[in-house]
């Protein structure tokens, strides 16, 4: 093990994860797990997805985030590494590039970045909270602005009642969620228009997995279809990571230790050899590439020490020595293997 | 082994009942299972029926699953605790109805 990975392994939140207490450090390391279902050390099956943070400015404060988005945060990826990332889409054969933040649609050249892929051809998703799409007139054109560009509109929504959602991204969520949806459906997204697909993220309110996928989104789709007259393609759901807010959300509430609990004994092998980030890489707004959104917080960039040169950033985008990386794993990963397990694309067993 | 009658840590291994008569076990837990699938009712109304059964029969470690049942299943607290009430009432009445029975039979001793 060389002496990048050792010293980086000791984020701060990583050590908390593994040593807190003495339930914690009895826990088998996320690694042993791997192991255990041949999995270990993992690695990638393919460059699918390119995720692009390009910032982690957010219009809400949510106390889930593991990103610790909010109006507070002045990380934006600037226009010249967003040029880097579309020269590694056309060099890197991605089918899928995912744009997330913070709330994406605020970095200024947001606009221009969703035209230059649009332009490419390339199957486009943004992440979006909702709620900025019904903030001021600029940020109310963007619905439109998808539409006429065929992009993937994904979007949070954590509950389909008021009192839960607000509980957890802020009074005032669910309405403007709601109207955002309506203006999303209005131009046909959710509609069986494959061009315009409209799935909503279900992430846990509070210290607990989520419900099977497949029953919440039955769930959801009777709901808002009968309170709100709204219709969306696909519901991901999504666990809760415990790093950043939602590991302060779980110290405060003396959660830690039972959740991390329940991860660990609903790891599921299946759901461990799905994860998202073996076809998968993530970009930080600084241009640096990371296994997954949760190693960028944690900053654990990708591995790829044993090259000669450091190719952690994207504009030293190279596919072949990123195949061949080893995946970086923590205690933080059960959260993606337990149960059904946890991608941005929703459950994977 | 903890010092005490009940360990939390006990609801997790629940599973392990079936490392003795493994066929029984097994019978139950497919049973379980089955009883809490979406059905004639769906399984929000089953996860809040559970709760208030869990408060009945005073299990600590169903009050834990079915509370966390619920919170999964969006019920907010104030139903939750009205499902408590629910069952506190029959509880409470299945001892109170009792007293007719008392009050006929000491009816019957008394001269």
């Amino acid at each position: 093990m060389n002496n990048k990975r050792v010293e980086l392994d000791f984020h701060p939140e990583l050590e908390l994860l593994r040593n807190r207490t003495e339930t914690l450090r009895g826990l088998p390391g996320f690694e042993e797990k791997l192991d255990d279902s041949g999995l270990y050390p993992l690695t990638p099956t393919g460059l699918d997805i390119l995720q692009v943070n390009v910032g982690y400015m957010c219009n809400m404060t949510c106390k889930h985030c593991h990103v610790d988005a909010g109006p507070h945060r002045k990380e934006i990826m600037p226009r010249e590494t967003l040029q880097h990332c579309l020269n590694a889409y056309d060099a890197g054969g991605f089918k899928t590039v995912d744009i997330t933040g913070g709330a994406p649609e605020m970095n200024p050249d947001f606009r221009w970045f969703v035209d230059e892929l649009h332009q490419r051809g390339a199957h486009i998703i943004v992440r979006s909270n909702l709620t900025i799409l019904v903030t001021t007139p600029r940020y109310r054109e963007l619905p439109a602005f998808f539409a006429e560009r065929g992009v993937e509109v994904t979007c949070s929504l954590p509950f389909y009642n008021k009192i839960t959602t607000d509980r957890q991204r802020g009074e005032g969520t669910y309405d403007r969620s709601v109207e955002a949806l309506k203006a999303l459906n209005a131009l046909g997204y959710g509609k069986g228009n494959a061009r315009l697909e409209l799935n909503l993220v279900y992430n846990p309110a509070g210290a607990f997995l989520p419900l099977p996928q497949q029953e919440l989104e039955a769930d959801f789709k009777r709901q808002l279809l009968e309170k709100h007259d709204i219709v969306f393609n696909n519901l991901f759901t999504i666990t809760n990571l415990p790093i950043s807010r939602y590991l302060d959300y779980l110290l405060r509430s003396d959660n830690l230790d039972d959740y991390m609990v329940t991860l660990v004994n609903a790891y599921n092998p299946m759901a461990a050899d799905r994860v998202m980030c073996r076809n998968t890489i993530s970009v930080g707004w600084d241009g640096r590439v990371y296994d997954c959104d949760f190693n960028q917080m944690l900053l654990m960039p990708v591995d790829v020490t044993e090259s000669s040169s450091d190719y952690t950033h994207i504009k030293d985008f190279d596919a072949e020595i990123l195949l061949k990386r080893r995946i970086r794993t923590g205690q933080h990963c059960y959260g993606c293997t337990a149960g059904a397990g946890s991608s941005c694309g929703g459950s994977l067993a | 082994m903890s010092n005490s009658y009940y360990d939390k840590s006990h609801l997790a291994k629940f599973g392990s009942i079936t490392d003795l008569q493994e066929k029984l076990g097994t019978k139950f837990f497919d049973y379980y299972n089955a009883v809490f699938e979406g059905g004639e009712l769906s399984a929000r109304e089953k996860a809040l029926i559970a709760l208030a059964v869990a408060h009945t029969v005073q299990c600590p470690y169903c009050i834990d699953a079915y509370t966390e049942s619920s919170v999964k299943h969006g019920i907010s607290e104030p139903e939750m605790m009205e499902a408590v009430h629910v069952a506190c009432a029959i509880r409470g009445g299945a001892s109170l109805v009792h007293g007719v029975q008392m009050m006929e039979q000491a009816k019957k001793l008394n001269m």
